[in-house]
């Protein structure tokens, strides 16, 4: 143990989906020609039963491979699109990842440097010898169509694990500067952001003021810009990221990739998708610098060390950006992010309220996913039960917890139903048998362009269930996905 | 060990409303035309109905609850009337409460109505409602067709047969019922269809195309039940006496992957027939069933249900069907009367209108249909659910000697 304080593993989740920028410029191009020259790659979109809290728990369980859940002391989720404005959203995080009731969590939000100031803090915090805590971070933004911005973002999470003990990144220090520039800005009641122009931004904002933090970042924190060996910079605009490493001294090939051209900017999780990026590919003793830009400056300083080459194999922003399937559809994400409306008919009726007794009183089910092993028979059931599921033994009262959602399983029945609602029709679903025991009808994510057929091997992932329009409230659960 | 009823029951009489879009009519008045057909056909007076038992599925979208209901649109005279439910087995499931009735001696004469009116809720297929408060946090809310598809797939893998030799099996089966409801003026459907447009229909949920699915509609059934004893008495001379009635709902087996269950039949329904087949001596199936009425909801359901009634080898189903064995010029006719296919699927009617179509094929009444060789045992398969959790309910109905 080298008792040293800052990151002890990372992961990542970027959306499958990736809309072709082409076909959305192809719908405004009558409207808005100047979008052209932000037309070609693609970004990652959301499917409709994703969110920042979905997208959240996928980064969070590829960040805690091979760590035992119980070790985890408290978790935070930043994002400036949190679904709920009270209601704890890292709370929901947590029952999805089963994690004891005994941890502490927040979320942060207000800026778009949440994510590299809720590091930050738990950087701080890692120092007085806490638990180790996991950084979330997670965005899925909506903006107004035939703007820049619906081209130029990008839906992600990450996730960061910090603590002392045997860190692959050791954290050196950060520096802060808050100012009041209000680049762009949204309010409750807002559903885009409003920004102001962006010559002025590049100016005033990037070239004055992350430049100037930057520069001071690095003198106080002592390291020399040649000494720099990877410079994460979140800013996707065309050469500021150029721009304010050269300004600072640092070398041009220690520039993270901004993957602009493959994701998008995924806002308060970018910073933090970017130094997950620099960490796949860091070698012992790199330095590395992240930045955080959000009325106001972080710079944070890191150093990689060989316990990289220990971490096991997780997704990662390598495997997310490689895991994609092209969409052209622009039209169906616009349903999908609720900008469109579609005419759903009658079966889309059905209300979906969800009483609040029931939940809380099976959450590790629903959320946790979690069912019942019965510790006489060793018989796996979902959901659990009173009386055991096995025939050969009717015990009453015998079932353990018995967690499923990191277990692979292998199709026993399908079907894409066109009859029952859905907003991505059709609805695949069927009867799925666990590695090890236990079976579950559930819906199916993520199946465009694969070959649904019995046999083939799946994971489980969470994703929204239902949206109960009326009371404007999430059920979430868990539905199969091809496994990679 | 329980002897069963084979043979204390007979059939009174029975009634069956013309079946399909029934836009001039509530429920309460399509009880009554399967009411007075039944009463009829019985020539017994209403004050003799001792109990009744009212079988619906969707009750909070059309009749609403208890067994008020139907006491009030027959103007039954101070009868108790017990209203059930057993989501699509709720026909067979009236018709076992007052069948048991007067097995048990508790009641003399005894009513089954089964009505249902979906054609009020604004949209075809089963409406959308919740399961239950676990069920709406856990559960799929797959349409019918997309829940009983999910047998094609496993049916597929576990007897090895091809998309394309699976299609042209169900869609065979479809065009064989259409051909029967072509005879039924109580039929809803009433055109012959062939196998082209059945394997060329769009797809509602893989692969049950349109032709697959089985409407739902509008209808009432209705039986009138007595002892053999009392039949002959009021005048009845050709008996025909319930054989066999058996019910058998899942325990959440289906759902255990230790079970062994493989998605591509249905438990219950083997079970079901098995006890049914004891409880009316019936020990080759195949050789002494002459027609069955099954669950038809949707081909896939009736191909497998041929090998759960142990009239098929596990896994040939699919080739006698090919082969046109219950076809109505075959060896064992499968739904003579165009099945939930051409008559639409009323939930609570249905049950009961299988066991109809027995009844007259037994007494010869069934006109063009009429099996050619006179038929001595006819089967009702009536099940609801879905394949991974359901109840069965097989009934078996003869002449009184047979």
């Amino acid at each position: 143990m080298s008792g040293e304080t800052g990151i002890l593993a990372f992961g990542a989740y970027v959306p499958r989906t990736r809309l072709q920028r082409s076909a959305v410029y192809a719908a405004h191009a009558w409207f808005a020609p100047g979008l052209k020259g932000q037309s070609k790659g693609e970004r990652a979109i959301g499917d409709w039963d994703e969110d920042t809290i979905t997208m959240a728990v996928e980064a969070a369980r590829d960040a805690l491979t091979g760590v035992e859940r119980a070790t985890v002391g408290s978790l935070s989720l930043a994002s400036t699109t949190l679904p709920y404005i009270d209601r704890l959203n890292s709370g929901i995080v947590k029952e999805a990842l089963n994690l004891p009731d005994a941890v502490a969590a927040l979320d942060v939000t207000g800026s778009q440097r949440a994510g590299t100031s809720s590091l930050l803090q738990a950087l701080k915090g890692a120092k007085g010898g806490a638990a180790p805590h996991l950084v979330l971070a997670s965005e899925m933004r909506k903006a107004s169509p035939a703007s820049e911005a619906e081209l130029t973002n990008g839906d992600a999470a990450a996730g960061l694990l910090v603590g002392s003990g045997e860190v692959v990144a050791k954290f050196l220090g950060a520096h802060s500067v808050t100012a009041d520039f209000v680049d762009h800005y949204r309010t409750e009641d807002m559903d885009f952001d409003y920004g102001w122009e962006s010559r002025w931004i590049r100016d005033e904002g990037y070239t004055k003021l992350a430049g100037g933090a930057l520069k001071a970042g690095l003198a106080a924190l002592g390291v020399a810009p040649e000494a720099v060996d990877r410079l994460v910079i979140p800013l996707v605009g065309r050469g500021v990221a150029d721009g304010l490493a050269k300004q600072a001294g640092v070398k041009p090939e220690a520039l993270a990739d901004t993957l602009l051209a493959t994701v998008g900017d995924s806002g308060v999780a970018h910073p933090l998708l970017l130094l997950v990026t620099a960490l796949e590919q860091a070698k012992p003793g790199e330095k590395i610098v992240v930045l955080g830009f959000g009325q106001g400056v972080d710079v944070l300083l890191f150093e990689a060390t060989p316990a990289l080459a220990k971490l096991s194999a997780r997704r990662g922003v390598k495997g997310s950006v490689a895991r994609r399937h092209a969409d052209d559809n622009y039209l169906r994400w616009l349903f999908h992010r609720g900008l469109l409306a579609l005419e759903k008919g009658m079966r889309a009726e059905f209300d979906q309220k969800q009483p609040a007794t029931t939940l809380w009183r099976h959450r590790k089910t629903v959320f946790g996913l979690v069912g019942g092993r019965c510790t006489k028979t060793g018989v796996v059931q979902f959901p659990k039960s009173d009386i055991t599921v096995g025939s050969n033994d009717r015990s009453s009262g015998t079932q353990e917890d018995y967690p499923l959602a990191e277990l692979k399983s292998k199709i026993i029945t399908f079907t894409a139903d066109n009859l029952t609602y859905s907003p991505n029709p059709p609805a695949y679903y069927g009867m799925v048998d666990f590695e090890g025991g236990g079976r579950l009808t559930v819906e199916f994510a993520d199946v465009a362009g694969v070959e649904v057929e019995v046999g083939r091997e799946m994971r489980m992932v969470f994703r929204i269930k239902a949206l109960d329009e009326q009371r404007h409230f999430t059920k979430y659960f868990w539905k199969a996905a091809p496994a990679d | 060990m329980a002897r069963g009823i084979k043979d204390k029951v007979a059939i009174l009489g029975m009634g069956c409303t013309k079946f399909g879009e029934r836009w001039d009519k509530d429920a309460d008045s399509l009880m009554v035309e399967a009411f007075e057909e039944a009463v009829a056909d019985a020539n017994v007076d209403v004050s003799r109905i001792d109990a009744a038992w009212l079988g619906v599925g969707f009750d909070a979208m059309n009749i609403g609850p208890s067994g008020i209901p139907a006491s009030i649109a027959l103007r039954l005279p101070n009868v108790g009337v017990t209203k059930v439910e057993n989501y699509c087995a709720s026909g067979t499931e009236s018709f076992r409460g007052a069948v048991y009735a007067v097995a048990s001696g508790a009641a003399d004469i005894a009513l089954a109505i089964g009505v249902e009116k979906l054609k009020d809720t604004g949209y075809g297929g089963l409406p959308v409602r919740t399961r239950g408060t676990t069920f709406d946090m856990v559960g799929v809310v797959g349409s019918a067709p997309g829940n009983f598809a999910q047998l094609a797939s496993a049916y597929r893998a576990a007897h090895d047969v091809s998309k394309e030799d699976l299609k042209r099996a169900i869609a065979h089966v479809s065009v064989k019922s259409h051909a029967n409801g072509a005879k039924n003026p109580k039929a809803h459907l009433r055109k012959a269809i062939d196998m082209d447009t059945v394997l060329n229909a769009p797809m509602i949920a893989e692969p049950l195309g349109l032709f697959d699915c089985c409407g739902v509609s509008d209808g009432a059934a209705c039986a009138i039940v007595t002892t053999p004893e009392i039949a002959r008495a009021l005048g009845k001379t050709d008996i025909v006496t319930v054989k066999a009635l058996q019910i058998v709902s899942s325990n959440g087996w289906e759902l255990q992957q230790g079970g062994g269950w493989n998605g591509a039949y249905f438990h219950t329904t083997r079970v079901a027939a098995q006890r049914a087949y004891d409880e009316a001596g019936v020990t080759d199936p195949r050789r002494q069933i002459s027609l069955t009425e099954v669950h038809d909801c949707f081909s896939i359901t009736e191909l497998v249900t041929m090998e759960d009634l142990f009239l098929s080898k596990e896994g040939q189903g699919w080739k006698d069907v090919l082969n046109g064995v219950f076809d109505a010029d075959g060896e064992i006719p499968c739904q003579i009367d165009g099945g939930l296919k051409c008559f639409g699927h009323p939930i609570g009617a249905s049950g009961l209108r299988m066991i109809y179509e027995n009844y007259l094929q037994l007494l010869g009444r069934a006109g063009p249909r009429q099996r050619s060789k006179p038929p001595t045992l006819g089967l009702s398969h009536n099940l609801g659910g879905m394949p991974s959790q359901n109840v069965s309910a097989v009934a078996i109905v003869g002449l009184a000697d047979a």
